[in-house]
């Protein structure tokens, strides 16, 4: 990642700032579709997933990434842009099998980590009463 | 003759009711909603910037990428445990889109999904109905990646000859 804010104490705190105001704004605007659409929040989360591979296709996800760092990344449209880096990396190298299998390979890490801790959550706690 | 003021007395009745489901719902206040939305999310993204800065200077050495995996693994194992105790109802019932679109409401919509199914089995319940609400999403995902990665392959090809 490219060094965009200087390393002072105002610096940190400048990027700490632009990573809450990014974060929020994309969460405002969901929230916006969610109160003034009849959208439900899974069509939401696919709307800004695509959102977020389309800006990697294009190669504009970088430079937010380097504006608003979690703002973005964490985000569904980060998650977006991690399948579509893969995906595009893959293919790179491997051709049209890359371009199935890189999407997965690149969120592997936290694909596996929810299934498996969904897996023992429930092993371990009961659901709860509403 | 008769029929059109059937239907006629049916619609007038439909829009009577729909008035009436309108005033008795209760209404969600825009501007409060966006705010707490804002707030929510805008946190939910600071703690997962502490969490990655804090690992880049524990763990110097690991590349940017595994730092940012690293970070998304512990910001969903940690919903998913909050999904566990019950606290995550808590945020959500606050958050709206605040608590949902981070990767966090991604991880609370698969576990909360596995464990109200729990009762039906772990097999039946629990790994069927893991995926049915973030199914979507990785399905999309999946796809489109694939069509990302294909475009921009041609994309390549095509300069690549120029």
């Amino acid at each position: 990642m490219e060094m965009l804010y200087p390393e002072t104490w105002w610096g940190f705190l400048l990027m700490y700032l632009m990573v809450f105001v990014g974060g929020g704004l994309l969460c405002a605007l969901a929230q916006l579709l969610i109160i003034k659409t009849k959208l439900t929040p899974a069509r939401i989360l696919v709307i800004f997933l695509l959102a977020g591979i389309a800006l990697q296709t294009v190669g504009a996800y970088e430079p937010l990434l380097n504006v608003f760092h979690s703002g973005v990344s964490v985000p569904i449209v980060g998650f977006g842009a991690a399948l579509a880096k893969g995906a595009i990396t893959y293919a790179q190298s491997y051709g049209l099998p890359g371009a199935l299998a890189g999407g997965l390979i690149q969120t592997a890490f936290g694909i596996g980590a929810a299934v498996v801790m969904s897996y023992i959550v429930t092993l371990i706690f009961s659901p709860k009463c509403k | 003759m008769t029929e059109s003021w059937k239907t006629d007395e049916i619609e007038k009745r439909n829009e009577k009711y729909g008035r009436y489901v309108e005033a008795i719902s209760p209404r969600t206040r825009t501007l409060p909603s966006l705010l707490k939305a804002f707030a929510i999310g805008g946190l939910t993204c600071v703690i997962g910037e502490l969490i990655g800065d804090g690992l880049a200077f524990l763990l110097p050495s690991v590349s940017e990428e595994m730092i940012a995996t690293f970070t998304s693994m512990i910001l969903v194992s940690a919903a998913i445990l909050f999904t566990g105790f019950g606290f995550y109802d808590v945020i959500a019932r606050h958050g709206g889109a605040g608590s949902f679109l981070p990767i966090t409401g991604f991880a609370n919509a698969m576990s909360s999904a596995a464990l109200e199914f729990k009762s039906e089995g772990l097999i039946l319940g629990t790994s069927v109905k893991m995926f049915t609400v973030v199914g979507p999403v990785v399905v999309n995902g999946i796809v489109w990646s694939a069509v990302a990665g294909i475009v921009r392959l041609i994309i390549s090809m095509i300069t690549g000859m120029i």
